[in-house]
């Protein structure tokens, strides 16, 4: 399988100290991948530089592109979709609107309407808060639309920013059932970062560990899910 | 009772032209958390551009139609070269900028055209709509407001540009990650504001007539407006356009008398920061984290 995206030496920052020093990772087609690590290693701000909403230096392809100077209206209309930290809800605009701006670079009107009501199969809930301003629904189901709202652009790969946190265990499991089968059924590749190690090395076929911006381990799923240190940290047993 | 018939509903003709003056207050505010003090100017510059069209030979529709346009234009312009530069300036360099370019319209139109004081056509002329409530003018000026209002709804309703530039104004991160191009909204949202201002020059002129200075009144009824009906409310804005253009004349007709009837916008100013800054209708929305 030849990569979707590949990512070497990368720096990133916020002001003039880098977050990043030198990241490398990659992401199969067809696969997942996910990155793991503790608060404030450099998660978020990894999946910031990788669609350019941040300074960085590095290598970055994308689907056979360097994206690496792209601004991230580019990148995404290339294909990429990013569910961020704090799942980034348009408050004001209905769910169905929120699903809309999704699609909004697409121009194939009976698409994106079939892909709406595959989000509403996917997610029966946001059907039901069809018409309902956003900011009102649940954490949980504002999770379930900030997904729904990538997967509009029909992206060839999903990138999502801890899509776990704060949420009920059920609500959980239905999120990685439903990235699972985007996986196998819609051939979307998928990033993942994750708090939630367990779940996501399960569900990944490959993981990176990043510590203060640096990846120190990296490899197929199962090897880091045996290794003793991973398991001591993040697995907890 | 006849009378005050009359007031109202000339009030709601004036108040028409301070709703669309709102609006585009509340449009670049909602985008950007400034208060575009050079609103009034804008409109007063796209007003003499009309005048100048019409003058140059022009039928009116068409130098409607036209200033309409320019403006859109000049609006984009303005928005990239001299806001674009202090997006991320503080508040006081924003207010500065912005009442630099109030300053550099005015003196601009008073130099290229004179401030000397020009009458300028209503293209409402209509004999058959004599009566004693409205005159022609009024008539056509409330049918032209309620056509931009109506407008201006269905294109943020119901197109899919009108969505972009909402989701824009809301939440830029989240609108670049769907690959909106946040900066021409913006822009753009300079554009319709500057277009809904030459509009509203051009309805009003007729009336308090054509001089660089010709909005200063005008303008404080419009955030009068804006502010009661909700400075980030879109319909609140509106009808506050309509609710200060009645109050305003029937205070003028029978309380304070029209030489002080300015001084109702300030009193609403005034009530509205004191007593309810978010105004009758501002955002009080439930967001859950
Ligand atoms: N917007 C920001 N401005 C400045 N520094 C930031 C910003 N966001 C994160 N950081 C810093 O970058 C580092 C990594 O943060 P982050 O990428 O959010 O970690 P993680 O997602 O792994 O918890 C932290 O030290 C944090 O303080
Ligand atoms: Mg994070």
């Amino acid at each position: 399988m030849s990569a979707l995206l590949e990512v070497t030496d990368l720096h990133a920052g916020y002001g003039p100290a880098d977050v990043l020093h030198g990241v490398g990772f990659a992401v199969a087609n067809g696969g997942i991948t996910t990155v793991l690590g503790a608060n404030g290693a450099g998660k978020t701000t990894l999946l910031r530089a990788v669609c350019g909403l941040i300074r960085r230096r590095g290598n970055v392809q994308f689907d056979g592109q360097s994206i690496a100077t792209r601004t991230t209206e580019r990148i995404v209309r290339m294909g990429l979709a990013h569910v961020p930290d704090g799942r980034g809800t348009f408050t004001l605009l209905s769910t169905e609107e929120n699903l809309r701006v999704g699609a909004i670079t697409r121009r194939d009107s009976r698409g994106v309407a079939a892909d709406m009501q595959k989000m509403f199969t996917y997610f029966p809930r946001l059907q039901e808060r069809r018409g309902q301003q956003a900011g009102t629904l649940s954490g949980g189901e504002q999770q379930m639309l900030a997904i729904a709202r990538a997967l509009m652009l029909r992206p060839k790969l999903l990138v999502l920013d801890e899509p776990s946190f704060g949420l009920a265990p059920m609500v959980v499991q239905d999120i990685f059932r439903i990235m699972r089968t985007v996986n196998q059924e819609e051939k979307v590749s998928i990033l993942l970062v994750e708090q939630n190690a367990r779940l996501a090395l399960e569900l990944a076929d490959t993981a990176y560990l990043l510590e203060t911006g640096r990846v120190v381990q990296g490899g197929p799923s199962e090897q880091l899910r045996d290794d003793e240190t991973v398991r001591r940290a993040y697995l907890g047993y | 009772m006849d009378a005050f018939l009359h007031q109202v509903l000339s009030g709601l003709a004036t108040g028409g032209i301070y709703a669309a003056l709102a609006l585009a207050l509340v449009m670049i505010y909602q985008s950007t958390h400034h208060i575009n003090f050079a609103q009034g100017e804008m409109a007063m510059f796209s007003t003499y551009i009309a005048w100048s069209f019409i003058d140059a030979g022009f039928p009116y529709w068409v130098a409607f139609v036209l200033t309409v346009l320019a403006s859109l234009l000049i609006g984009i312009v303005i928005e990239r070269v001299v806001i674009r530069p202090v997006e991320h300036a503080p508040v006081l360099s924003v207010v500065i900028v912005f009442i630099a370019l109030l300053v550099i319209l005015n003196s601009t139109a008073g130099w290229i055209f004179s401030y000397t004081i020009k009458t300028f056509p209503s293209p409402f002329d209509w004999r058959g709509l004599q009566n004693s409530y409205l005159s022609p003018h009024e008539i056509g000026s409330i049918g032209v407001t309620l056509m931009v209002l109506l407008v201006l709804y269905g294109f943020f309703r119901f197109t899919s540009l009108g969505l972009a530039m909402r989701a824009a104004a809301q939440n830029p991160v989240s609108s670049r990650l769907v690959g909106i191009r946040v900066g021409w909204m913006l822009a753009l949202g300079w554009g319709l504001a500057a277009a809904i201002g030459a509009i509203a020059g051009m309805m009003i002129a007729p009336v308090i007539y054509l001089d660089p200075n010709m909005m200063s009144g005008v303008m404080l009824y419009a955030f009068a407006a804006a502010l009661l009906g909700g400075i980030d409310n879109p319909f609140g804005a509106v009808l506050g356009g309509f609710i200060v253009g009645v109050v305003e004349n029937i205070a003028g007709a029978y309380i304070v008398g029209t030489e002080l009837k300015l001084s109702v916008a300030l009193v609403l100013i005034v009530g509205v920061l004191l007593f309810r800054p978010s105004g009758l209708f501002g955002r009080r929305y439930v967001v859950r984290v």
